[in-house]
């Protein structure tokens, strides 16, 4: 039987490029190039890290988007991937994080009944678009699985089934056992993505679009109309302020200046 | 007509951009100084597939076509043309003449290493003595007991250093002049085959330029590509090909020193105001935009031609006379524009420029290229 893996990928505007009209509060996004998100780019290269390795493995890539979002699916099977789902239709345009996830949980439920079940579910921590890092953690609650999320290190044992993570803190990180089926969301320190190749490109692409009533969603619960949350405004953060750098030639010293400054502060 | 990319070719150039920009133009500068032959980036093109691109899956090839291929080394070239021209010599020049005049059994023998680039390959035509005049072989190939024995060299082979497969012609009955040259495959290790001098050149310093010594060469007789007699059909039609290659070269020089000098002209200020706001220099800007675009236009359509098996040696020819003389004239107003920094290896625009010269000279001078046209235009 086959190992399946899920990779939940978004194109997503390149904010290299992208601009916010001041006025409005919206993203200009005439003439910006789309991009395959960049932490979805490292959970797709896990994937097809691991199918690499060992035979019967299949890559399945599912995206929510406008029509144009094929294009992703196309990088994506260029670079391995078996195949590309776009879950397009009207009726789910506008959707918030939670009208997104039950898009794709009902697409991923979709596939399970026709491929069976998919033994990891892989997805970007967070779409540089709305850095929100929502989706994956709420499709992974919608299918009852276990989930790790800000993966920076990914091992599987032969078994296909013991999977050890490296979960980034803070300040540290914590090492995770966990089981398949699970859903992992990664990182961009989790691995260096490939770039497509040129078989890929010319090859066979297995790309299908599924409309909102091929996945059987409850219509009202996806879309604009039934997001509970919706943009207030967007706008570029201001930079922050340099920061001040304590100097010293010593260990010592540095630790005096800065109780000096913070002394002088009134700060302790 | 068609001026559209297909998804396919417009992924290539993503895909070649991406891999350029991250692999090839980080170390376009240290190789061009160390004259240094970028093994580790060859290696990065075959697994990525970039060494076998117009060729068909069956034997290795990534199934795509002439335009791909062309976009493929434009995206190599606008960071470095070493590696551009390592690529189009590969593929043009040795994959190319097997896959169309190999037999069944050569094709299957050597085209799956040469299309992955488990083996690089090269070609053997240019000689001390024949170099736009290639009917003056001196290289000679005798069939003697079952086995061809090749003496001679030839001179200027790219690639030649650090390739596996060589196609070469020699000279099998010099009583017949073009007709009596014939077209070998020769293997590096090949019995009395060696490499001689490394040129030290000008331009494209991380291409490997070399001369190929044959001293009694022994191969079998099955090496012989096409039938004897056939070598100069096979060069000649051989060299069309690889001037869509060189073309393509010369067309991503120019388009790189173009885009290194619009970043240079918006951030350089003299006068108090940045260069990119003189329209005098403006003005020199948009021409010779508009030439690298009408470059394009000739080197997608000759590879579009080859695609189409239409008699493209015209077509081609133009592109490469055209491309050619745009990169030398774009580069060396880039290095203007650039003013003194322009003239010093810290900025790329030296290296391109130093570069684009070649393109002029090697696959047919530009001279060659215009007897080519004038030919066809006044043909009897």
């Amino acid at each position: 039987m086959a190992f399946k893996i899920i990779v939940c990928a978004k194109q997503v505007p390149d904010t290299n490029v992208i601009k916010i009209n001041p006025k409005t509060g919206t993203l200009i996004r005439d003439g910006v190039p789309s991009i395959l998100n960049h932490d979805d780019n490292n959970a797709l290269e896990e994937a097809l890290k691991i199918k690499d390795k060992y035979d019967d493995v299949t890559v399945t890539v599912i995206s929510m988007g406008p029509p144009q979002a094929t294009d992703l699916l196309f990088e994506c099977i260029a670079k391995g991937a078996d195949e590309g789902i776009l879950v397009s239709d009207r009726a789910v345009g506008g959707s918030d994080t939670w009208a997104t996830s039950n898009t794709l949980e009902a697409a991923i439920k979709k596939w399970e009944k026709e491929n069976g079940p998919a033994d990891l579910i892989f997805a970007g921590r967070q779409a540089i678009d709305g850095d929100t890092a929502q989706v994956g953690p709420q499709i992974a609650e919608k299918l009852d699985l276990p989930q790790v999320t800000y993966v920076e290190e990914f091992e599987i044992a032969d078994n296909l089934k013991d999977i050890t993570v490296k979960r980034q803190l803070e300040d540290g990180y914590e090492l995770i056992g966990i089981k398949t089926p699970c859903m992992l969301t990664a990182i961009k320190e989790l691995n260096e993505p490939r770039y497509m190749n040129m078989k890929g490109i010319f090859g066979e692409k297995d790309i299908k679009i599924w409309n909102a009533k091929d996945i059987e969603v409850d219509l009202t619960k996806v879309g604009l109309e039934a997001s509970p949350t919706n943009v207030f405004r967007s706008f570029t953060p201001a930079p922050k302020a340099p920061g001040q750098k304590v100097v010293g030639d010593t260990e010592n010293e540095q630790a005096k200046n800065l109780m000096i400054q913070l002394k002088g502060k009134h700060i302790i | 007509m068609n001026f559209q990319l297909t998804k396919e070719q417009e992924f290539v150039r993503k895909m070649v951009r991406e891999f350029a920009t991250n692999e090839v133009e980080p170390l376009a500068a240290d190789i061009d100084q160390e004259h240094r032959f970028p093994v580790e980036t060859v290696e990065k093109m075959a697994n990525y597939g970039l060494l076998g691109i117009p060729f068909p899956t069956q034997y290795g090839g990534a199934g795509g076509d002439h335009i791909s291929y062309a976009i493929t080394v434009e995206e190599l070239s606008r960071v470095c043309a070493s590696t551009g021209v390592i690529c189009s010599a590969h593929t043009s020049l040795c994959c190319w003449p097997i896959f169309n005049w190999g037999n069944e059994e050569q094709k299957m023998k050597y085209l799956p290493d040469l299309l992955s680039g488990k083996k690089l390959g090269a070609f053997g035509l240019t000689e001390p003595n024949a170099g736009t005049d290639a009917s003056g072989q001196q290289t000679r190939a005798e069939l003697v007991d079952g086995k061809w024995i090749l003496n001679g060299a030839k001179v200027f082979i790219t690639n030649g250093g650090y390739a596996d497969v060589f196609v070469v012609m020699a000279m099998t009955d010099k009583s017949k002049g073009n007709h009596g040259i014939s077209a070998f495959i020769v293997e590096k290790g090949d019995e009395g085959f060696s490499i001689g001098k490394t040129e030290d050149k000008m331009g494209i310093c991380a291409s490997s330029t070399t001369e190929l010594i044959f001293q009694n060469c022994v191969i079998p007789e099955d090496r012989l590509l096409g039938a004897v007699g056939d070598g100069f059909k096979v060069a000649m039609s051989t060299l069309d090909g690889g001037r869509i290659g060189i073309a393509s070269q010369a067309l991503g020089i120019a388009q790189g020193a173009f885009d290194v000098t619009v970043e240079y002209m918006n951030a350089r200020k003299q006068f108090g105001k940045k260069l990119s706001q003189f329209q005098a220099l403006q003005f020199e800007m948009a021409d010779l935009k508009t030439r690298i675009e009408a470059s394009r236009l000739l080197v997608y359509r000759a590879a579009d031609m080859k695609d189409k098996h239409m008699n493209y040696s015209e077509a081609a020819a133009m592109a490469k006379l055209y491309a050619a003389e745009t990169a030398m004239a774009v580069t060396t107003k880039c290095v203007q524009y650039h003013g003194g920094y322009g003239y010093t290896k810290d900025y790329p625009v030296e290296r391109m420029m130093r570069d684009a010269k070649i393109t002029e000279i090697y696959e047919g001078t530009s001279e060659v290229q215009r007897m080519v046209i004038a030919g066809k235009t006044f043909k009897k």
